[in-house]
């Protein structure tokens, strides 16, 4: 509940204005002075650290033209779709049987909520490398068990078949990430007030259709902050494809993502142009996440318009 | 409705184990061959250690400089953290108690770094930096992320100052204490809780950043772990025991403190959902 203030008395400006300051200087220093330069940055044609004339789009139409951007970016772009696509799956069928598993389990549920969420909290950085070193062909534990189950013939070098490699990243990604949605699905199902559910059992609704018609519908606001967050998650993937394809995305591109692409046209392209081309990529990708997370948002909020009337 | 444990409960039972199989077995792998050398692992890919073979411990912590890295990280994060948290609590107090138009226009502005991928704008920081001399500075870092920690915990703090009743406040203001006392010796020690909050919740992606300083640390003696890591797999590619010690060594501090504040860690992660 909110406490109503009651005048402005309280709070002289010149307090709430020394209060604030410190907050302001660094938020404005470290993000909206570099977002504001950056935007900047993307219009004008730069010769090494040199800023040349203002430039309009000539950047963004390079960076969706020219090689190597004309393939790379397409390339990079598409990985990052299906690191979303996996979670969303992963999470929503995985994660959401789970969450709905330990919901009435009584004793043993803040164990089982401690173990799925540890690999959420390790470094994604660590996690990717642990993996990398799993999945190795060498003497990796994932081909060593299972050839000791005897599938020694789906043994494979998973992270250097370029068919494969991004599949394991999806996998990887998804593998950390569900601690979170499945926590999330956990508290919204505790919110749901146990007298509609025993009602709807009353009046004879199975076990599936309760879950349909009471459960699922309850659970939508905690879907949708997720599939948001997801999302957001999903276009800045930038460690676990780094620690496992280092930072040109081996094999071959096969696991390039647009944070690794805009990394090494910033720092390791050489590129005269590099400032203008990196920062016009910033900026697409900021507008598609920024976009797209309000997108979202809003066909959350008319979902729930729709269902609650 | 009675909860009676029935056979229909044994699958339930059995994935639920399955799936915490499938989510600690790689940490296990991690820690267990931590303790193994590298010929042992190239033998038997799956046995277990043979004792506390505290040897790739040493190597990673002395040869391959994770001492440097581990108190470079902890310093940077546990400064950022606090001083993140410092300049948030100002201000929450600020939006909490204040209806001035320009402090809600602040408070909006602060919100929207929550959405918004402000690391891409990493480049005009290098050059910021650049120019002030701050490539490989742990106090540039610092600066850096208490900026970044300022929506989430503004937020979360500002929620919770609403929540204290004003007449606190006022009782204070009539027992002759100024703004600057109110503040400090009567709201602070009530918001501890979500103080607490914040502090967990901020010192897990500080303690895991790689972005920042992979570009803005270049020297070996400014990397935090993270960055360390990255070098460190370069250079030990095929000495997997200290490979494994090493990843180990930069998840401990995140399981001590996911052991100690489990509370606050998921407080924080279900205060997200509330926005």
């Amino acid at each position: 509940m909110k406490t109503r203030v009651k005048s402005h008395a309280q709070m002289p400006f010149r307090v709430g204005m020394l209060f604030v300051l410190p907050a302001l200087l660094l938020f404005s220093i470290f993000i909206l002075y570099p977002l504001a330069t950056a935007l900047s940055y993307s219009f004008f044609s730069w010769k090494g650290t040199l800023q040349g004339p203002f430039v309009g789009f000539d950047n963004y139409v390079t960076i969706f033209t020219r090689a190597p951007f004309d393939e790379a970016l397409p390339n990079a772009f598409s990985h990052n779709l299906l690191l979303f696509a996996g979670a969303m799956i992963f999470q929503n069928s995985v994660g959401l049987g789970i969450a709905v598993a330990l919901h009435k389990i009584g004793r043993l549920k803040r164990l089982f909520q401690t173990m799925f969420a540890m690999p959420y909290l390790v470094s994604p950085l660590v996690v990717g490398y642990l993996w990398s070193l799993l999945l190795s062909p060498l003497f990796g534990p994932v081909n060593a068990t299972l050839k000791a189950v005897g599938l020694g013939d789906f043994a494979h070098p998973w992270l250097g078949d370029p068919n494969t490699a991004i599949w394991a990243i999806v996998f990887i990604t998804a593998w950390q990430w569900i601690g979170f949605p499945m926590l999330l699905y956990g508290a919204a199902l505790g919110g749901i007030p146990e007298e509609v559910t025993e009602a709807a059992e009353i009046d004879g609704a199975s076990g599936s259709k309760r879950f349909r018609l009471i459960t699922l519908p309850l659970l939508l606001p905690a879907l949708g902050t997720v599939s948001i967050l997801t999302f957001i998650g999903a276009m800045e993937a930038f460690p676990i494809p780094f620690a496992v394809g280092g930072s040109t995305g081996s094999p071959a591109g096969a696991t390039d993502v647009m944070a690794l692409l805009f990394y090494r046209t910033a720092f390791e392209s050489g590129d005269v142009g590099s400032i203008g081309n990196s920062s016009a990529l910033a900026m697409v990708l900021f507008l598609f996440i920024f976009v797209g997370a309000v997108a979202l948002r809003i066909a959350l909020a008319r979902g729930e318009r729709k269902l609650y009337g | 409705m009675k909860r009676r444990f029935n056979i229909l409960m044994l699958p339930k039972h059995f994935l639920l184990w399955l799936y915490a199989f499938v989510s600690l077995a790689p940490l296990s792998i991690m820690i267990l061959n931590s303790f193994r050398t590298t010929q042992q692992m190239a033998k038997d890919p799956l046995g277990l250690p043979e004792g506390l073979n505290m040897g790739s411990y040493q190597k990673a912590w002395v040869t391959a400089s994770f001492e440097t890295y581990f108190v470079n990280s902890l310093f940077v994060t546990i400064s950022s953290v606090f001083l993140g948290t410092a300049v948030s609590l100002l201000a929450a107090y600020v939006f909490a108690r204040s209806k001035r138009k320009v402090f809600v226009w602040l408070e909006g502005l602060f919100l929207s770094g929550l959405l918004l991928p402000v690391f891409l704008a990493i480049l005009p920081i290098f050059y910021l930096f650049d120019a002030l001399g701050l490539i490989s500075n742990l106090g540039g870092l610092i600066l850096v992320y208490a900026a970044l920690s300022i929506p989430f915990s503004s937020f979360i703090l500002a929620a919770f100052f609403r929540q204290l009743p004003i007449e606190l406040e006022e009782a204070a203001r009539i027992d002759g204490a100024g703004h600057f006392r109110t503040f400090f010796f009567v709201l602070l020690p009530l918001v501890r809780p979500a103080i607490a909050t914040v502090v967990v919740f901020r010192f897990v992606p500080i303690w895991n950043d790689f972005f920042y300083p992979l570009m803005l640390m270049r020297d070996r003696a400014s990397y935090t772990l993270p960055v360390g890591l990255t070098r460190f797999f370069g250079e030990y590619q095929t000495d997997w025991a200290t490979l494994f010690a090493g990843l180990t060594i930069a998840t401990i501090p995140l399981v001590i403190l996911f052991l100690v504040a489990s509370k606050q860690l998921v407080a924080g992660l279900t205060a997200g959902m509330s926005k």
